[in-house]
C-alpha cells in the first residue's frame, strides 16, 4: 500500500478546495473514522433503504467554545439532530455530517471533533452517511460550524401531535435543567464552581423509543427545550394547542450547583438551554405510569413531573411560586446567551 | 444554598403574610426601592398574596431604568468610533434616542458583555492598541468594583482604560421622591444590597424628617414580606424610624473597605435620571486626580443635558405615580421586545417585570 501523505499540523483553505488536499482530509480522517457500506459508495449522497413515511430534521452548530465541559461541538452535532428526528416520535437511523472549518483549526482538534462525532452516532445508533467540508478563511468562521441532517422513520406506535394535547394532560420532563447553558457559561466566563456543571448533552432516542414501545398514543407530544430553555418550550404549545400550562417551580429537577450558578449570574433556569431533556406531554391517566418507568430507565432517572396542561388561560404559561404565588411565564425575549449551541 | 431556601418556604412566608392581615387597619402605599425587590416581588407572585390594603410602589431602583438616554447615545458614539465598550448585559438593549449598543454591536461595534468591570481590565491588558472603556452604571453596589477597576488600571500603567460613568445613589433619589408635591408613599423597603455596601447611617435623618419609616429589606419572599409587616406595624402604631430587617447581610455602617474604594476614586455629583430629572447631589464622577480615566473626556463627549423619553411615561412609574399597566402603552407599543423606555427593558424594571410576571389576575 502506498504510504499516505501526513496531514499538516492546522486546516488549510486548500482543504475545502475539492483537490487532493481535501481528498487527504476524507480519506484519512472523515472516511476512515466513519467508515460504512454506505459512504463507501462513493456518491454525491447515499442511497439508503427507508420505508413508509419518513422523518427528516436539520440542524447547525455553532457553539463556542467548541470544547466545553460534559462535551464538545461534534457530540452536540449528532445529539441535537437525533433528538429532533426522535422528538417527531421517530427513530433515527443515518445523519449527514456537513464541517464548515475555519482555515487554521489545529488538526488535533478536527480530529477530536470527527472521533467525537463517531462515538455519539454510535451511542444514538446512527451510520454517517454522507456529508460535506467547507473552508473558510481565518477570520471569517469560528474554528468550526457542524451542520448535520437526520433521517428515521416513524416509531409505529407513535401518535405524536399537537391536536392531541388536551386540558388535564401531565407535563414531565426527563431530566434536570439548565445544565447545558450553565456550563456554556462558566465555561466562557471562566466561573468555578464547587464542582463543574457539565452540559447534559445526549441523544434521547432511545428513552423516547422504549417509551413508544411501552405506551405508544398515551405519549401526546414531546419536544426538546434547546434555546429558549423550558419556557420556551412551554410558551409554543400553549400557543400552540390553545391550552394553559401550570408549572410548579418546586417541582422542577434542578441540579445544585446549577441552581446557584443561574442565582449568582442573575438567570432564569426556566429560559436556560438544555441537550440532553425532553417534555413529555401524556394522557393524565398513564402518566403516573410514565414517570416511574422514565425513572427506571437509565436515560431518565431523574425525570418529574412539572405540570399540566389546563382549559383556564389558554396560550399563557403560569408557574406557581414555592411561596404559593403565581407568576406568567413568557418566552425569551432577545438572546440570553449567544452561540450556545 | 443555605440562607435562601430558608428565605423561600410557604410556611414561614404565608405566616408573616397573616400577621400583615391582622395588624393591616387601612390601606397603606410601600415602596420599594430596588428593582432586585420587584422582581421577586412579582416572580413570586407575592403582589396577590398581600392583603389589599398593601399596595406596593416599584421605585426608581434599576440602574439601568434611569440612566439617561443620551449616555446610551453617548456609548453608541464611541462603538461607532473603534472603541472597545464594556457593558453589564442589562444595559444593551436599552433604546437611545437612534439605537441600542446591541444594534450598534450588529452594525459592527465592538461591544464585549461581561459581569464585572475588571474584566474589562483584562480586555485592555490585551489589546493594548484599543481603547477599551466600561460603561459604569449602577447605584452603589457596583460602584466598588467600579472604582477598583480604575484602581488597578492605575496600578498596572494602563494608558488604555477608561469608564462611562453614571452612578447614581440611593438616598437622594429617595429625597427626590418624596419632595414631590404627589408623593403618596408611607413607607419605604431599604435596598438591602445598596445598604449591604453603605450601611443606613444616612436613612436616619429622612425617616426623622419625612416621619417616614424605612425598614432596610433583603430579596426572598420571606425577607420582603417580613420587610413590609415591620413597615405596617410601624405606619399603623404611628412611628417613624430605621430598622434592618436584612442584618445577615447589611450592618448599620456597611462595608467601609468598600466605601474606602468609593471615596477614593469618586465624589459625589449631581446627577441626571432618566425620567424624573436632575436630582442634586444624586450621583457619582470621577474625581479630578482619577479624570484621565473619565471616557467622557478623553474622548471629548458632549456633556449630559436633559432629554425626555418620548411616549415612555417612565418618570411616573419611578415616582410610584403610575403603575406600569396603567400607560396606554403597556404591552401594546411598548413590550419588552420594542421597548420605548428603559423600564420595559432590565428584568429589574418595573414595566418589564409586570410584562413578564404579572398573574393573569393582577
Amino acid at each position: 500500500m502506498k504510504n499516505k501523505p501526513a496531514l499538516p499540523d492546522t486546516i488549510q483553505l486548500a482543504h475545502g478546495s475539492g483537490g487532493q488536499m481535501t481528498r487527504e482530509l476524507l480519506e484519512q480522517i472523515v472516511f476512515n473514522t466513519f467508515r460504512n457500506p454506505y459512504l463507501e459508495q462513493k456518491h454525491d449522497g447515499a442511497i439508503v433503504p427507508l420505508k413508509g413515511p419518513v422523518v427528516i430534521s436539520t440542524d447547525s452548530f455553532v457553539v463556542s467554545p467548541i470544547f466545553f465541559r460534559g462535551g464538545d461541538i461534534g457530540e452536540l452535532a449528532v445529539n441535537g439532530t437525533v433528538n429532533d428526528v426522535a422528538m417527531c416520535g421517530a427513530i433515527p437511523e443515518y445523519i449527514s455530517l456537513g464541517f464548515i472549518i475555519e482555515e487554521g483549526l489545529e488538526m488535533a482538534q478536527f480530529l477530536r471533533v470527527v472521533e467525537s462525532v463517531k462515538r455519539a452516532a454510535e451511542k444514538a445508533g446512527v451510520q454517517v452517511v454522507t456529508g460535506d467540508t467547507k473552508v473558510v478563511e481565518s477570520g471569517k468562521g469560528d474554528k468550526i460550524f457542524i451542520n448535520t441532517t437526520g433521517i428515521g422513520n416513524p416509531h409505529p406506535k407513535a401518535q405524536i401531535s399537537m391536536d392531541r394535547v388536551r386540558g388535564g394532560d401531565q407535563l414531565l420532563v426527563s431530566g434536570p435543567i439548565a445544565a447545558h447553558g450553565m456550563a456554556i457559561l462558566s465555561e466562557r466566563e471562566g466561573l468555578e464552581f464547587e464542582s463543574e456543571i457539565q452540559s447534559d448533552t445526549a441523544c434521547l432516542n432511545h428513552l423516547v423509543r422504549d417509551l413508544l414501545d411501552e405506551f405508544g398514543p398515551e405519549i401526546h407530544l414531546l419536544r426538546d427545550p434547546t434555546r429558549g430553555g423550558l419556557s420556551g418550550v412551554c410558551s409554543e404549545i400553549a400557543q400552540d394547542s390553545n391550552l394553559g400550562i401550570l408549572l410548579r417551580e418546586n417541582a422542577l429537577p434542578l441540579d445544585k450547583q446549577v441552581a446557584a450558578a443561574c442565582e449568582i449570574l442573575g438567570l432564569d433556569p426556566l429560559y436556560v438551554a438544555n441537550e440532553g431533556v425532553f417534555c413529555a406531554i401524556v394522557s393524565p391517566a398513564a402518566s403516573a405510569a410514565v414517570l416511574e418507568f422514565m425513572q427506571q430507565h437509565p436515560d431518565g432517572s431523574r425525570a418529574a413531573l412539572v405540570g399540566e396542561l389546563r382549559e383556564a388561560h389558554p396560550g399563557k404559561v403560569v408557574m406557581e411560586s414555592p411561596v404559593g404565588g403565581t407568576r406568567i411565564v413568557t418566552p425569551l425575549i432577545g438572546e440570553q446567551l449567544p452561540r450556545i449551541c | 444554598m443555605k440562607y435562601l431556601t430558608e428565605y423561600r418556604n410557604l410556611e414561614a412566608t404565608q405566616q408573616v403574610i397573616r400577621q400583615i392581615e391582622k395588624v393591616v387597619t387601612r390601606p397603606w402605599q410601600i415602596m420599594e426601592i430596588c428593582g432586585g425587590q420587584t422582581h421577586s416581588l412579582v416572580r413570586n407572585g407575592l403582589l396577590e398574596l398581600l392583603p389589599e390594603e398593601i399596595q406596593m410602589i416599584h421605585g426608581p431602583g434599576c440602574p439601568v431604568c434611569v440612566t439617561p438616554m443620551q449616555l446610551i447615545d453617548l456609548a453608541v458614539e464611541l462603538l461607532q468610533r473603534g472603541v472597545i465598550l464594556c457593558s453589564f448585559g442589562d444595559m444593551v438593549r436599552v433604546p437611545g434616542s437612534t439605537i441600542s449598543l446591541q444594534e450598534a454591536k450588529s452594525r459592527g461595534g465592538d461591544l464585549r458583555i461581561l459581569y464585572s468591570p475588571l474584566e474589562a481590565i483584562r480586555i485592555a491588558k490585551e489589546n493594548p492598541d484599543r481603547e477599551v472603556v466600561f460603561f459604569a452604571v449602577g447605584f452603589e453596589t457596583t460602584a466598588p468594583a467600579n472604582a477598583l477597576s480604575v484602581l488597578q488600571a492605575e496600578k498596572e500603567g494602563l494608558s488604555n482604560y477608561s469608564i462611562l460613568v453614571s452612578h447614581v445613589l440611593v438616598p437622594p433619589a429617595m429625597e427626590g421622591i418624596l419632595d414631590d408635591p404627589f408623593c403618596a408613599i408611607d413607607g419605604f423597603l431599604g435596598a438591602g444590597h445598596v445598604c449591604a455596601i453603605m450601611g443606613y447611617r444616612e436613612y436616619h435623618p429622612i425617616a426623622e424628617k419625612y416621619k417616614i419609616p424605612i425598614v432596610v429589606t433583603g430579596f426572598e419572599p420571606l425577607d420582603l414580606v417580613q420587610g413590609i409587616y415591620r413597615a405596617v406595624l410601624q405606619l399603623e402604631k404611628g412611628e417613624y424610624r430605621v430598622e434592618n430587617q436584612y442584618a445577615r447581610a447589611v450592618s448599620e455602617e456597611g462595608n467601609r473597605a468598600a466605601q474606602n474604594v468609593i471615596h477614593q476614586v469618586f465624589q459625589v455629583a449631581d446627577r441626571q435620571w432618566r425620567g424624573i430629572g436632575t436630582i442634586p447631589k444624586s450621583g457619582y464622577a470621577l474625581k479630578d486626580e482619577y479624570s484621565d480615566y473619565d471616557a467622557g473626556k478623553r474622548f471629548q463627549l458632549e456633556e449630559e443635558r436633559a432629554t425626555d423619553s418620548g411616549e415612555c411615561i417612565a418618570g411616573a412609574i419611578l415616582k410610584g405615580q403610575k403603575k406600569p399597566h396603567e400607560c396606554p402603552h403597556f404591552g401594546k407599543k411598548c413590550t419588552p421586545r420594542n421597548p420605548l423606555g428603559a423600564p420595559m427593558v432590565s428584568s429589574e424594571g418595573a414595566c418589564a417585570a409586570y410584562y413578564h410576571f404579572a398573574s393573569t389576575n393582577a
